[in-house]
């Protein structure tokens, strides 16, 4: 299958004011892939997400989206980028005075010219593509963590995206509900084909979903690893990407190796 | 940028033995007209005793949720009537999205009851909560007594510095939006006044009216009014978020009562900061007075000077200044019980910061006019 980038960042530099956090960052999204960003706390995933979905603008470098450069488009243009954007926030981010129906019919209420009545068919689609049937007429409240990612899930992809972004979708998860949202993802992606791009330090997911991959290390605030994680757990030699993958194993993993 | 959407469109081909063929074909995407389902039902119903119905897609150009929602909807009709409908034929996504949403069921008992009380329960169920408010609001004063007495034994543990910042917030930065206010307000006794008094000659009067007007009543209240929109409203917000947040539980949990380091600060610095507030808005709306008398009036720095100084006693000082103390208290309390007593939602913040200004403005008012009548019976 010849691969076809979905989205390229060419030598970015994001920055709090002067304080670089991250910088020369260069690496390829492809489509339908599903794309890791991984590294310690306090290295910068989270903001490098906030850039590539452009709540956060770039100090320097460039972000592109085929072959549209993000932060050089008009308005309009960054605006339709972003429609085709699906985010899922780490705490789901629902809006709470709005009941879970009502939180996926207003993306589709606004971008969409259906009618009421099939927005709620829609709705309804999305609550059960993510198990939530029934559901419609409950607040955020009055549902637990787990279920609010999922809600959060099924808001990310009312309007069918072609990127889904996910912030830490495992974070407060128990392990069986984490890795049904790990299955979920692999299915959207691929009954969607969309790409998929991941925060996260959760190593099971790593090497479950995860096909490529880049590293972000918070000294050398660059990239020090980029590829399949699956792949640079037994090939990578770099001592920080070992001890990060195999849990701080590395001089264990050395031996047997 | 796109290519144009081929209309979608559906066609049914008789087989053989009661089955049909569904032949779907064009773009089933939103943002294209679809064919309804009612629609497409009554054309295959045309044909009798059918019991299963393949779905040809040949033809079928792009598709999205539209087309899964459409077929999944499709198949529940048709079961009803104890048709299957084959999708092996559709694209592997829809099939899997399919399976997906089918896995697992609605939860029956998920769906609300919605009945509409009668008005009899309506003000039953308004008395009660009317009840419980009374209560929570008795027991909140109580704490707070509690927690005064445990800071007079010198047992109330907070941090200096986040009462300093608290009298900080509730003090210095609001005296700009004070000088506005209580400048406008002396302007505006002392002119609604000029008018009146120009017509007996006694324009020197104005000093008095402004002077009583001011320290008695309106030096305080105005400065109630905006402390309770300014600070009793941020009270409010900082431990409505609090409670969001659960820091007001970490605080609990570590044993920390969140009355002594949370709220005792907060009542103590506006009612402190109160007084001091209302002295300066006194000051600064003589000084409004003051512009209408000379301005306006042709009346003398020095006169109306001495007017001012004749027309008040310490008396009426000391009333305007008690009751803003009095105040203070008030919006203090009403603001970090409103914020405490959050719930644990962006939108009961926003109705939390609501209560406690409302409450708070409502309840100046009242204490006004029950220190009036009291002052009134006292002969003060």
């Amino acid at each position: 299958m010849a691969q076809k980038a979905h989205i390229t960042v060419n030598d970015l530099t994001m920055a709090y004011g002067d304080f670089v956090i991250q910088q020369n960052l260069s690496f390829t999204v492809n489509k339908e892939d599903i794309f890791i960003i991984m590294g310690g706390s306090g290295c910068g995933k989270s903001t490098l997400l906030r850039l590539l979905v452009g709540l956060k603008q770039p100090k320097n470098g460039s972000v592109f989206y085929q072959n549209t450069n993000f932060w050089q488009a008009n308005e309009q243009q960054r605006n339709e980028i972003m429609r085709k954007n699906g985010i899922l926030y780490q705490s789901g981010a629902l809006w709470s005075s709005m009941t879970l129906a009502e939180n996926i019919a207003l993306p589709l209420a606004e971008y969409t010219d259906l009618s009421t009545v099939e927005i709620s068919e829609l709705v309804s689609l999305k609550l059960a593509l993510v198990g939530l049937s029934g559901f419609e007429d409950y607040f955020p409240s009055e549902i637990s963590g787990g279920m609010q990612k999922r809600a959060g899930l099924a808001r990310a992809i009312a309007l069918d995206p072609d990127i889904l972004f996910f912030d830490e979708p495992s974070a407060g998860l128990d392990p069986v509900s984490a890795k049904l949202l790990d299955d979920l993802i692999l299915e959207l992606r691929d009954s969607l084909g969309a790409t998929i791009i991941i925060v996260t330090h959760e190593l099971a997911s790593i090497f479950a979903i995860g096909n490529n991959s880049i590293f972000l290390d918070a000294d050398s605030k660059t990239m020090i690893a980029v590829g399949d994680p699956n792949i640079l757990l037994q090939e990578s030699k770099d001592p920080k990407v070992r001890q990060f993958l195999t849990r701080g194993k590395t001089y264990l993993s050395e031996q047997y190796s | 940028m796109t290519a144009p959407l081929i209309p979608s469109h559906y066609q049914i081909q008789p087989l053989s033995n009661g089955r049909l063929e569904l032949q779907l074909g064009g773009d089933w995407v939103i943002g294209n007209a679809i064919p309804s389902l009612n629609e497409v039902k009554k054309s295959l119903y045309q044909y009798q005793n059918i019991s299963y119905i393949v779905i040809n897609s040949h033809s079928l150009g792009n598709w999205d949720s539209r087309l899964v929602s459409f077929v999944l909807r499709l198949t529940e009709v048709l079961s009803k009537d104890n048709i299957s409908l084959d999708i092996t034929d559709l694209p592997s996504g829809i099939q899997s999205l399919i399976r997906l949403a089918t896995t697992v069921s609605a939860r029956k008992d998920t769906h609300k009851k919605k009945t509409q009380p009668s008005f009899a329960t309506q003000l039953g169920q308004k008395a009660i909560s009317s009840m419980a408010e009374v209560q929570k609001f008795t027991t909140f004063i109580g704490e707070v007594y509690l927690s005064m007495a445990r800071f007079i034994q010198g047992k109330a543990r907070f941090r200096n510095q986040d009462f300093w910042q608290v009298v900080q917030e509730c003090g210095p930065s609001a005296l700009p939006i004070i000088t506005l206010i209580s400048l406008l307000m002396g302007l505006i006794l002392a002119f609604m006044g000029a008018i009146q008094l120009r017509l007996f000659g006694a324009d020197i009067y104005v000093a008095n009216l402004v002077a009583i007007g001011m320290t008695r009543e309106m030096g305080a209240m105005m400065t109630a009014i905006i402390m309770a929109g300014r600070t009793g409203a941020s009270f409010a917000a900082k431990l409505g978020t609090m409670q969001v947040n659960e820091e007001i539980n970490a605080f609990k949990t570590m044993g920390i009562a969140a009355m002594d380091f949370l709220i005792l600060p907060r009542i103590l610095a506006l009612t402190l900061m109160m007084p001091l507030l209302t002295i300066y808005s006194d000051v600064i709306g003589i000084l409004g007075g003051l512009l209408i008398g000379i301005g306006v009036m042709d009346i003398s720095v020095v006169e109306y000077y001495l007017q001012t100084q004749q027309s008040i006693t310490l008396v009426d000082w000391s009333t305007g200044i008690f009751k803003s103390s009095v105040y203070g208290l008030l919006i203090a309390i009403i603001g970090c019980m409103s914020g405490i007593q959050c719930g644990r939602s962006a939108s009961a913040v926003g109705i939390a910061t609501t209560t406690a200004v409302v409450r708070s403005i409502v309840i100046i008012i009242v204490a006004d006019a029950i220190f009036t009548l009291l002052f009134e019976s006292l002969g003060i």
